[in-house]
């Protein structure tokens, strides 16, 4: 019993740590993506977008802004964990977790909430920026904060992998560079699958990034590439699987203990 | 009750380095133990061990009977650890630093708050409370280290060389800080380079060198294996030379200096009625070395002697 609401405390005061930490650098945290975000929103939704026409029967701007919002909650919940975890293992404070009696799955879970933290209040900021340009009403909101939010730990969980690996400060940006932005890019953000051809389809379809971006235009828009099942299945087996990668790791003390 | 109990410890790091070559330490509760040893001979890879940082390659370690592989969470709640290099956050506030670590060990925030106010008012570093780590000079951030480790309270508290770079008033007021703890019920075990630091502290020996504990020993034992003690003697007046003293070898540094080799069997009364018989006026005498310091050259030398110096004796 004691030992629970130790436990909480310990829990409590890692996700508070990671919120203060990501308010603290606001102007690297929320700011930067904000703006991104804008440009995206001006010139392909605006500028470019008002000459592309319809896509799936939505505008343009309307057709990317949830693409656009969900880019952001991928790159910034994968971000804060990368950076902060890295960052407490590369000026050594992750000690103080460790010689603690916190039990790893509470180091992990606390971190990827403060990746979600960071990656909701990105979206909610990059939603709020799109009422701007385009009306967002969502269809089924409980699919598309269900969506979201996994979406947020999927990402979450793997930034933690990263960071574990990460040996030096490069290591923190190659995924998110080689394997994060191209998926994403490639996900259905800027365009529905049906426009390519048949082969090039079958080939995005072995892309996660696709179902979950597709899921969460399901929520808001109602229209989809995929079936909304599958995007689930597809969600909820990377959590399991990059959970109980993270957490062997931890335990393991691969790139945490010598 | 054990505070530490360490059985056939043995660590290889992944580059091959064997860092400790099966130990055996105990350490009993309410203890002040000293853990010594020259640069490179596994002290902080031992603490290491103890305060989970480092994984061990065999061997048990028990911390107030729990063991780390079984019960590692009970071993760690026993433990405060302020480790060689500065680990802080250095970005984060002094009092919030000590807090964090409080709440990481359960303490609910407003016993948190109170317990880092005393602590960081016992370290002089109340005023600072609101810095962050960063602006704290290498002393401070010592103390703020020694602050976090204490703010839960722990029944063995492991310094490594805590007093590393910092000043003597400084120092001293640590000195008496770690007494106080330790009178008032904590285990601490302590490395440092300061050798008249652990005379001064610590009522219990051990000395790793390569990977062996080669002395583990009550302080004072290991100060009367100590058979020899150099002596140094400041004269009045400058001399020639001195003729031999009969029991004792004197040795003349500069015209006002002499150095001698008094054993414990003999004691310093003889030298001095030989000195004063050749009207040699002694203004003042202190001895060469620090005991255990001597003590510690000795041991550090005879192994030399005896070749064990594997890098010396293969050549
Ligand atoms: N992370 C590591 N990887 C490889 N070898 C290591 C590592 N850490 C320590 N060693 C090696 O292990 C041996 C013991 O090092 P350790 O740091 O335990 O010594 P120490 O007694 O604390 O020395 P010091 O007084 O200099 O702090 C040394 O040979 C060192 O080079
Ligand atoms: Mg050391």
């Amino acid at each position: 019993m004691t030992r629970i609401k130790q436990n909480l405390v310990a829990l409590n005061t890692l996700v508070l740590k990671e919120y203060h930490r990501i308010v603290r650098i606001w102007v690297q945290t929320l700011v930067p993506p904000a703006i991104t975000m804008s440009l995206y929103f001006v010139i392909f939704g605006n500028l470019i977008g008002s000459r592309i026409g319809q896509m799936d029967g939505f505008g343009y701007m309307q057709y990317i802004a949830p693409g656009l919002i969900m880019m952001s909650v991928i790159t910034n919940s994968y971000g804060n964990v990368v950076s902060s975890f890295f960052g407490a293992k590369f000026a050594r404070h992750i000690e103080e977790m460790l010689v603690s009696p916190m039990p790893e799955s509470l180091i992990l879970i606390g971190h990827v909430a403060g990746g979600v933290v960071r990656g909701l209040l990105v979206g909610l900021l990059v939603t709020l920026i799109a009422l701007f340009f385009t009306d967002l009403t969502p269809v089924h909101p409980w699919i598309t904060i269900s969506v979201v939010l996994l979406t947020a730990v999927v990402f979450a969980l793997a930034g933690f992998i990263n960071a574990v690996f990460a040996r030096k400060f490069d290591d923190i940006s190659i995924i998110p560079t080689f394997v994060l932005t191209p998926l994403t890019y490639l996900g259905g953000v800027f365009y529905s699958i049906s426009l390519l051809p048949e082969f090039w389809q079958k080939v995005s379809m072995a892309n996660p990034i696709l179902y979950m971006v597709n899921a969460f235009r399901f929520g808001i828009l109602g229209v989809s590439d995929i079936p909304l099942g599958r995007a689930y299945l597809i969600i909820f087996a990377f959590i399991i699987g990059l959970y109980t990668l993270a957490l062997t790791l931890l335990k393991r003390g691969t790139g945490t203990r010598e | 009750m054990r505070a530490l109990q360490i059985h056939g410890l043995t660590k290889t790091y992944g580059n091959g380095v064997q860092a400790l070559k099966g130990i055996d330490l105990e350490v009993e509760e309410g203890e002040f133990c000293a853990l010594l040893g020259p640069n490179g001979a596994g002290k902080t890879t031992a603490i290491g061990i103890m305060t989970s940082l480092v994984n061990k390659t065999a061997g048990s370690v028990a911390i107030f009977g729990h063991d780390i592989d079984q019960d590692v969470i009970g071993a760690k709640s026993c433990l405060g650890l302020v480790p060689q290099e500065i680990n802080l956050n250095l970005f984060e506030k002094v009092q919030s630093i000590v807090v964090t670590q409080a709440g990481y060990y359960g303490i609910p925030r407003r016993q948190a708050l109170e317990r880092a106010e005393r602590y960081l008012r016992e370290l002089k570093l109340w005023d600072r409370r609101d810095d962050i780590a960063r602006n704290l000079s290498g002393g401070m951030k010592r103390r703020l280290m020694i602050a976090r480790a204490l703010v839960h309270e722990p029944r063995l508290l492991i310094l490594d060389e805590p007093t590393a770079g910092v000043d003597i008033e400084i120092r001293r007021s640590m000195w008496r800080f770690l007494r106080k703890i330790n009178d008032q019920g904590t285990t601490i075990i302590l490395t440092t380079h300061y050798l008249e630091e652990a005379e001064s502290l610590c009522r219990h020996v051990a000395i790793i060198d390569e990977g062996r504990i080669i002395v583990n020993d009550p302080m004072s034992q290991v100060l009367r294996k100590l058979s020899v003690e150099t002596l140094v003697f400041n004269l009045a007046e400058a001399v020639d030379g001195v003729a031999a003293i009969d029991g004792y070898a004197v040795r003349m540094i500069d015209p006002t200096t002499l150095e001698a080799d008094v054993t414990s069997d003999r004691g310093v009364n003889g030298l001095f009625a030989a000195l004063s018989e050749r009207g040699l006026r002694v203004v003042s005498m202190r001895n060469k070395a620090n005991r255990l310091e001597e003590l510690f050259m000795r041991l550090v030398d005879s192994k030399e002697e005896r070749g064990e110096h594997t890098a010396v004796a293969g050549r």
